[in-house]
């Protein structure tokens, strides 16, 4: 088994494990790959937890329509996960692109790649090493707002950070 | 010329009464040609239940095309107690049924056998032959299908698409974390069954020229991948890529030989295919932008697809081999999800003008485009196999919206749903007689 397969098994048990309680998480992206057991992601106020990342430092950077440059506030987000990442060395992270429901199922997956790597390629050029990221796209098929219109759209065309220990 | 026939046709079978009985499907409006269909004859008391139910699924397709409209029991002059009697076409007429089916049933007991005759009351003549179907009581289904599809054909000219089935995702759930599985069923919403058990996300199954396997993108790995499903098996392979790239959007060649798809590599998607035979793999687009959805036209010499390379998605039709594309689309608003027609004269896409999603077609060239659908979210066209009908996803808004299929005439009539236990997105319909 690489550790690649390895990687992806034990997210895929966690989340197997988590699923049942994560409706309420505020932060929760739905995705497959997303966990988000209380237990594994820390205590929020330990700067080294996952909690910890996804509360205070921000996991995800939003898009314009049709768009995967990253705006100023974007790039806020992305050097403070920077940081984070620098000073926690043992994570590593999946970047989930997403897309908003108005589009074509095999374009939005595209495009939400585009969006994902949009985020690794600014991750990889302040100095965070390639093999600690990884990325997928989901398309349109998990939507974080479930409305029908822009106030939700803007919050779903996304690019997620989820971090994982592997040496947990 | 042979089109010009048929609209003289359609002209002298509505003013003269005593002209071939053809219905011929065009883009205009068609009045529903009157047809009667007394219940089937049961030979043997045993037989009787199920010759009632297979005149009701016949009648059931061919109500369905909305080409037929039935001439109730209620007003017939005489009625038809022998399979072999001789037709009173007379008193058919009278009731102005220009098409009459009549058959007998018999069930013996496993074994199934299905009669019919189809006569043109106008000419007084049989149109065609009487056919008889044979198989197992459990197959009546089929059978009824069958004979529908040889109704149609005799008086449409066309080939039918009763006898075939449809792999689709069925859905269940809440939308923010819906559950996909892979469903197969009868192109009439019968004999369902799951493919996949829900537990990771599985995307727009395509059948295999053949209808015996299935291609469709799975997060089974957790990154999307193309799986290659047995529909009798359910055994499913994965087409390997290479590790860190993302694959979607398959289609088979023709020829069943190969599949094209989308592989996304940092961040770039384009067109590749793999043939199946020993793996080996060809690059057709090398572009910054999006090129997605491929769809080889039927003579396997020509690939059509979407791509955002003018700045916004747009359909192209390219070499299979890959090289130079031609755009065609060029109407306002946005073309993605093209598919060609099994006849390859049109292209089905989807299309998005100011807020709203459609289903068209358009010729290979990209003229004549009509578009035959429109709603808050239409996508996903797939033809029948006669190339008549458009299936395709749509999806409601709001937090409660829901997918469901829904199938359309190419003229744009005869818009409806297609009956599915769940939800369901991305049809594809079979071959005939799959």
């Amino acid at each position: 088994m690489t550790k690649f397969d390895f990687y992806f098994c034990a997210i895929l048990i966690i989340f197997l494990g988590a699923c049942s309680q994560n409706a309420s998480t505020p932060f929760s992206t739905n995705g497959a790959l997303n966990s988000s057991s209380a237990k594994f992601e820390g205590d929020a106020s330990d700067p080294g937890s996952i909690a910890f990342f996804k509360n205070s430092v921000g996991d995800r950077v939003l898009f314009s329509i049709d768009q995967s440059d990253i705006d100023q506030s974007g790039k806020n987000i992305l050097l403070a996960q920077v940081d984070w990442l620098l000073a926690n060395s043992d994570y590593k992270i999946i970047i989930e692109g997403h897309a908003d429901e108005r589009g074509t199922r095999e374009y939005n997956l595209a495009l939400g790649a585009r969006r994902a790597n949009s985020a690794r390629e600014f991750l990889i050029s302040r100095g965070i090493e390639s093999s600690r990221i990884q990325t997928v796209s989901f398309g349109k098929e998990r939507p974080v707002e479930l409305c029908s219109n822009e106030n939700c759209y803007s919050e779903n065309r996304r690019a997620v950070s989820v971090v994982s220990n592997l040496n947990f | 010329m042979k089109k010009l026939l048929v609209i003289i046709f359609i002209c002298l079978s509505t003013s003269l009464q005593s002209a071939p009985l053809r219905i011929t499907i065009t883009e205009g409006v068609i009045e529903p040609l009157p047809y009667a269909a007394p219940a089937f004859i049961g030979e043997t008391g045993a037989s009787n239940d199920l010759a009632f139910q297979i005149t009701e699924l016949i009648k059931s397709d061919l109500l369905g095309t909305g080409l037929f409209r039935e001439v109730p029991k209620s007003s017939y002059v005489s009625s038809i107690d022998n399979f072999t009697s001789t037709i009173q076409y007379s008193d058919w007429k009278a009731i102005n049924v220009q098409a009459l089916l009549t058959g007998s049933v018999l069930v013996s007991g496993e074994k199934l056998s299905v009669k019919f005759r189809l006569f043109d009351v106008f000419s007084n003549n049989e149109l065609g032959k009487g056919l008889q179907f044979n198989s197992t009581k459990q197959g009546w289904r089929r059978i009824a299908h069958k004979v529908a599809d040889e109704v149609y054909s005799r008086i449409t000219g066309e080939q039918g698409y009763f006898d075939s089935r449809v792999v689709y995702v069925a859905e269940t759930g809440p939308k923010g974390s819906r559950k996909k599985r892979l469903a197969i069923m009868d192109f009439d919403g019968a004999n369902s069954k799951y493919l996949t058990d829900g537990s990771y996300i599985v995307l727009a199954p395509r059948f295999s020229p053949t209808g015996e396997r299935v291609l469709y993108t799975s997060y089974e790995t957790g990154t999307p991948q193309i799986y290659v499903i047995e529909v009798a098996t359910a055994k499913r392979t994965v087409l390997k890529n290479r590790k860190g790239t993302m694959s979607f959007a398959p289609r088979f060649s023709p020829d069943g030989q190969s599949v094209v798809y989308s592989l996304e590599q940092g961040g770039n998607t384009d067109i590749y295919v793999m043939n199946l035979r020993n793996s080996s793999r060809a690059r057709l687009t090398s572009a910054p932008s999006i090129e997605t959805a491929p769809s080889f036209s039927p003579d396997g010499s020509k690939i059509v697809f979407e791509s955002d390379r003018s700045g916004a998605q747009q359909l192209y039709v390219m070499s299979a081999l890959g090289g130079s594309a031609k755009r065609i689309s060029s109407g306002d608003g946005r073309y993605g999800t093209p598919v060609w027609s099994p006849r390859g004269d049109r292209i089905a896409f989807t299309k998005q003008s100011r807020g709203r999603f459609h289903i068209g077609v358009m010729r290979i060239d990209g003229s004549k485009e009509r578009l035959l659908t429109a709603s808050f979210l239409d996508e996903g066209p797939t033809w029948s196999p006669n190339g008549r009908v458009i299936m395709f996803t749509r999806e409601t808004q709001g937090e409660r919206g829901v997918s469901a299929l829904y199938s359309v005439d190419i003229s744009g009539r005869n818009l409806k749903k297609v009956i599915t236990r769940d939800g369901g997105s991305d049809p594809s319909w079979s071959p005939i007689g799959k």
